[in-house]
């Protein structure tokens, strides 16, 4: 291998150091399964939710630490509710617009009232949006591990309906699928996933991952089952990439100072999302069928 | 009522200051915000206020103003938003995208600055107690610009929204004026946020203008409605936050959010015109 790959690229050496191991563990986890739960995110137009989600945990975290509580355990309620609040107020699209926007702004208000209860937390906002992906423990990979799992076997079950909801909701409804119900029980999975994100990547990368790769893929091929496939290999190798880029820029000027992982893996997850775009008219003649076909209309 | 509202608090520059400036944000804000949820585009809305912090940030790491980092992110944020996001499905996932993309680079800035970043920080709380006279002007001016810019696209903007097929049939740059529409959010946050903060002019962009959509269907009003209730949460907040030290982001979101659900409760119980359906269903 060139000296220069080794400096600036790719150095093996990373797979001897237990942080760079661990991160690429935990982000290989979150990055699979938010790719997986993120297909029927991007698939239902709910990205916005998506993403509030996670800002409106982080008011969890803060108010679970002015209670003295698990920050885990606040981050995770409040996603809950937040997804929860986000169906019972939005039932059309306009609507979940407006109302996604009204409770995320309060949520943040609310947070901005915690930390001028508890001047402690003030670091933590930090934190909490950008991650630290690279002191992630082991045993908090292990039960991210699960409840990725379990996220994935809910879906398992739901596959068929939240398909056919997605896709066609109105003859879905007249067929006798319970549509709100359904989307009510995704959107409570989804956050569940994407609080767990949260807490280990943080924020911006939890978003990244939820939206980016499902995003690209369903740009690429119509097949759903294949397009989830694509959505969690491209997921695990933006998060592999960006980790060995972050651990190589060390080398980078101005030397001695690490770019962070954030940094790269939102930049690779734009940048998929961009080529899957520019690429779209040559897989589409190849693949012989028009991406556009998974969407409803 | 003395102990509600002390008069003593408008003899105070600081809180006059406070209160122009808040006013005025509150103005351009249900101005705005009210082709925001008419569009749906919340979340650019949401998106275009944190792109800007980025560019704050970028702004401290080389040295310039961090106003100008905001200016220039929040309006190549725009670009990149009405570029990529054409059609209703994509625009969504598009504007997630490239905000973490902005917010990575962020990171990326304020990691590679070797002091701690706190101007750009201060930026997404706002510091409107702290306002001079001269930014209160300056403010002002630059709200004034954006509401002459939403004046001038109001007719064509509103047939694109409304019906953009009819728009592009009659020759209307449907494509041009949503970008254009975005660029003045993305100013009007801009010009905003140093004062206010990202959080307040989100929530009054969205909140106000949602609880006009649920009251009325006509536009004019629904703008009026927007302008007024906003302006109603912003003087609340801060005769509130006078009172109490609480932070105001939180009154003003609280008050906001009462609005809403109060406009939801009472909307559908309204009477309302038949343009209402077709108004709502987004024809």
């Amino acid at each position: 291998m060139a000296d220069w790959v080794r400096q600036y690229l790719f150095s093996p050496d990373m797979f001897s150091n237990d942080q760079v191991t661990g991160a690429l563990l935990a982000g290989g986890v979150v990055a699979a399964v938010s790719a997986v739960l993120g297909y029927f995110v991007v698939l239902r137009g709910l990205s916005f939710i998506g993403h509030a989600v996670t800002d409106i945990g982080f008011t969890g975290g803060a108010g679970a630490s002015l209670l003295g509580l698990n920050a885990l355990w606040g981050l995770a309620t409040f996603c809950v509710a937040a997804a929860l609040g986000v169906g019972a107020l939005g039932n059309r699209a306009r609507e979940r617009d407006v109302a996604t926007g009204v409770i995320l702004a309060l949520a943040l208000g609310i947070g901005a009232m915690f930390l001028y209860i508890n001047t402690r937390y003030v670091s933590a906002p930090f934190t909490l949006l950008f991650g630290s992906i690279f002191e992630v423990d082991p045993d908090t990979t292990r039960v991210m591990a699960w409840v990725g799992l379990l996220c994935l076997a809910v879906l398992a079950v739901l596959y068929r309906p939240l398909l056919f909801c997605s896709l066609a909701p109105e003859t879905a409804e007249a067929r006798g699928v319970p549509v709100r119900f359904i989307s009510t029980v995704f959107l409570v999975c989804m956050a569940v996933a994407v609080a767990e994100a949260a807490q280990v990547v943080g924020v911006l990368l939890s978003t990244a991952l939820l939206i980016g790769p499902p995003a690209t893929a369903a740009y690429l091929v119509a097949r759903p089952g294949l397009g989830i496939a694509i959505a969690a290999v491209a997921g695990v190798l933006e998060t592999w990439l960006g980790i060995d880029l972050s651990y190589v820029s060390y080398n980078w000027p101005p030397s001695g100072k690490g770019w962070p992982v954030s940094f790269f893996i939102t930049s690779l997850a734009l940048g998929f999302y961009v080529v899957a775009r520019l690429l779209r008219p040559a897989f589409r003649q190849r693949m012989g069928a028009a991406p556009t076909r998974i969407r409803a209309d | 009522m003395d102990r509600l509202i002390q008069p003593a608090m408008f003899a105070q520059p600081f809180m006059q200051n406070a209160l122009l400036t808040g006013s005025m944000a509150a103005g351009l804000a249900g101005v705005v915000g009210f082709f925001i949820v008419l569009r749906g585009v919340s979340f650019a809305a949401h998106a275009l206020g944190q792109i800007g912090f980025a560019g704050a940030a970028g702004a401290v790491l080389i040295g310039v103003a961090p106003l100008w980092g905001l200016v220039v992110f929040a309006l190549g944020g725009a670009f990149a938003l009405g570029a990529l996001g054409v059609r209703e499905q994509e625009r969504d996932a598009t504007t997630a995208l490239v905000l973490v993309a902005a917010l990575g680079l962020g990171a990326l800035f304020i990691a590679l600055n070797p002091v701690y970043a706190t101007e750009a920080f201060a930026l997404l709380f706002g510091t409107i107690v702290g306002v001079s006279r001269d930014q209160v002007w300056q403010t002002g001016l630059l709200a004034l610009s954006c509401v002459a810019g939403l004046a001038v696209l109001y007719r064509p903007l509103l047939l694109a929204t409304v019906n953009a097929e009819t728009a592009e049939a009659r020759g209307v740059p449907v494509r041009l004026v949503g970008i254009l529409f975005l660029v003045v959010v993305g100013i009007a946050a801009a010009v905003t946020i140093p004062t206010v903060g990202t959080l307040l002019i989100f929530s009054l962009m969205v909140g106000p203008a949602g609880a006009a959509s649920s009251l009325t269907s006509r536009p004019a009003a629904a703008m009026g409605l927007a302008v007024g209730l906003s302006l109603l949460a912003t003087w609340v907040g801060l005769i509130v936050a006078y009172d109490t030290g609480w932070p105001i982001g939180f009154i003003i979101s609280a008050a906001v959010t009462a609005l809403y659900l109060g406009a939801r409760l009472v909307g559908p119980r309204l009477p309302r015109r038949r343009l209402a359906q077709a108004w709502n269903s987004g024809a």
